[in-house]
């Protein structure tokens, strides 16, 4: 199935939910709104002739310069992009899913974005997404267990924000 | 209801146990590395068993934000440092994706050569550590052997026995040296018998099978939905395999390359009719399936290693020059999956026009096949627990990065 044939498929079956895409990219990819990532996920892996079964990995990438000097020159405005790399057994084809989100919930520095976890449609989302979670701050609704998975329980911060900066001491080792 | 001694059901009144919580870890050896199981114990059978993992985490990805892809080479290695060329691979290509790279004939053939010798020595530490986790020491003692003979080419190669970030962004940091392919014909020809020899040992040995057959059984949609790939996936009989299945950038590598995915079909596997046959306690899924489906790969290696040394010695072209340290990337952003001895070992790179990515990040195999640990893992006894971990593979360096 061609790029553009798919997006309108997917486009015809949840409308606005889609919005946007780029073919043209190396990988190229869909844009899912956030509250719609578990619903689309499930709808890719059950129909019969797609099935992408096989969720590779959930990468969070942060979109903002921490440089006030570089921030006035970047092209993008500050959020975090979830990209999810499925993957089709039967009919070896790849996808990749994004979901824009806030850095931050409400705009309120510490208050970490949401989205709908995928565990249900996907089982091994479970330790990716606790793996975003820990180090990259995002909140996922639904997920059995949410917690730290590579970090200790009583780290502060998350590592691949940005804007993080190593902690001067964690119980009594010198961090920097 | 007065009892004696005699009766048998004495001690089911009298003994009664108790759950208990039992550590496994980080520091035993039956773990593979610094992982920790925390059991949850009826006497001997393990009601739950929730892996630990985080002990080995250096963030690899935050530090390939900030050097650049040549630099970042190194910091692979460490992932999986039993298949330090596989990584180094994985990276180099994912990066050559995103540059839009094109490789020459001779560099293609040479990391063939490579990332399949490479396969050999970590399916050899798989398989003779899941020896000593069953409480065999022979085996291990052969594979390492095997495995030391590996390392010697690999430092003539590069001067590196595990650390070798040879396989770089555009090629590999040099040629091989004169005479090497012939020493590795000579180590191929005298591998073949001590693989027959570990199958004697190991895979239809009474006890082998006792302790493996029919545990831990993986069923195929179970494995897939836990994102289990490599031997652990087709250990279950999923016919999947990158070098066969793969992206068309990765595929062009093995294009030309006569092999077949080790699976099993009705019963039998590729090349089974030179070694043993299944018994008929396994099951498909479990560990002696994972284990077995493991040491035919070895073979399959060393066929294709055969191989690829005959097209190297006659392909023209270079041996791949590799890219300026700090070159500039476009803008964009790229994902590549690869097969690793382990399973997929998949790399994304995102780029914002500098020499330096943006975000790296690393999709490790054995973080997948190690998240399925606690569902295999549920009703069998303490003393199954390290063969299942085992049989899974684990490379700790690789899960936490």
């Amino acid at each position: 199935m061609s790029g553009q044939a798919f997006l309108d498929r997917l486009k015809k079956r949840f409308g606005d939910l889609i919005t946007g895409a780029n073919l043209e990219a190396i990988d190229p990819w869909i844009e899912v709104a956030p509250q719609a990532i578990a619903e689309v996920g499930r709808y890719l892996r059950d129909e019969p002739d797609l099935r992408f079964n096989l969720l590779n990995c959930i990468t969070a990438v942060d979109y903002f310069e921490p440089d006030p000097k570089k921030a006035a020159k970047a092209s993008f405005t500050p959020h975090l992009e979830l990209v999810y790399h499925l993957w089709s057994i039967p009919n070896k084809s790849s996808l990749v899913l994004k979901a824009m989100l806030p850095r931050w919930q409400n705009d309120e520095p510490g208050q970490l974005p949401e989205i709908p976890s995928v565990t249900s449609v996907w089982s091994t989302a479970d330790w990716h997404e606790r793996e975003v979670y820990d180090l990259s701050g995002v909140r996922f609704i639904g997920h059995p267990i949410l917690r730290r998975i590579l970090c200790p329980e009583d780290w502060v911060g998350h590592p691949l924000r940005k804007d993080y900066e190593m902690p001067l001491e964690y119980q009594g080792i010198r961090g920097r | 209801m007065a009892t004696h001694l005699d009766d048998p059901r004495v001690i089911e009144f009298d003994v009664r146990t108790d759950e208990m919580l039992v550590n496994m870890g980080p520091q035993h050896p039956s773990t593979h590395g610094v992982l920790r199981l925390v059991l949850r114990t009826d006497g001997e059978v393990v009601s739950e068993c929730t892996p630990h993992i985080g002990y080995l985490h250096r963030c690899a990805e935050k530090i390939g934000e900030n050097l650049t892809p040549r630099q970042f080479i190194p910091y692979t290695d460490r992932m999986d440092y039993l298949a330090g060329m596989n990584m180094n691979l994985g990276w180099a290509m994912t990066v050559e994706k995103l540059l839009k790279h094109q490789l020459s004939d001779k560099a293609r053939h040479l990391r063939v050569i490579i990332v399949e010798m490479n396969r050999i020595a970590s399916h050899l530490v798989g398989m003779g550590a899941y020896g000593l986790d069953l409480g065999t020491f022979s085996p291990f003692l052969y594979a390492f052997r095997e495995r030391e003979k590996i390392l010697d080419l690999f430092e003539l190669a590069c001067g590196a026995r595990l650390t070798y970030s040879y396989l770089t962004v555009g090629g590999a940091t040099h040629d091989l040296p004169s005479g090497w392919l012939k020493q590795c014909a000579e180590f191929l020809d005298q591998l073949e018998p001590v693989i027959a020899e570990c199958h004697t040992l190991l895979t239809t040995n009474a006890i082998f099978i006792k302790r493996t057959a029919g545990l831990g059984i993986l069923t195929p949609e179970m494995a897939i939905d836990y994102g289990c790939t490599g031997p652990v996936l087709r250990g279950s009989g999923v016919d999947h395999d990158l070098r066969r299945d793969g992206e068309d950038r990765y595929t062009a590598m093995y294009d030309g390359y006569a092999f077949e995915v080790i699976v099993e079909r009705d019963g039998h596997y590729p090349r089974d009719h030179d070694y043993p046959a299944v018994p008929r306690e396994a099951v498909l899924g479990d560990c002696w399936h994972r284990f077995y489906v493991r040491m035919l790969e070895v073979m399959q290696a060393i066929d294709m290693v055969r191989q690829a040394i005959d097209r190297y010695s006659t392909a023209k072209g270079d041996y791949g020059i590799p890219v300026k340290l700090a070159e500039k990337l476009p803008k964009g952003e790229a994902y590549l999956e690869t097969e690793a001895p382990r399973g997929q070992m998949g790399f994304y790179i995102v780029s914002d026009g500098t020499s330096i990515p943006w975000r790296v990040r690393a999709r490790s195999s054995s973080f997948c096949n190690l998240s399925v640990t606690h569902e295999l893992c549920r009703g069998c006894l303490i003393a199954d627990v390290p063969a299942i971990v085992g049989s899974l593979d684990v490379v700790m360096g690789e899960i936490d990065r």
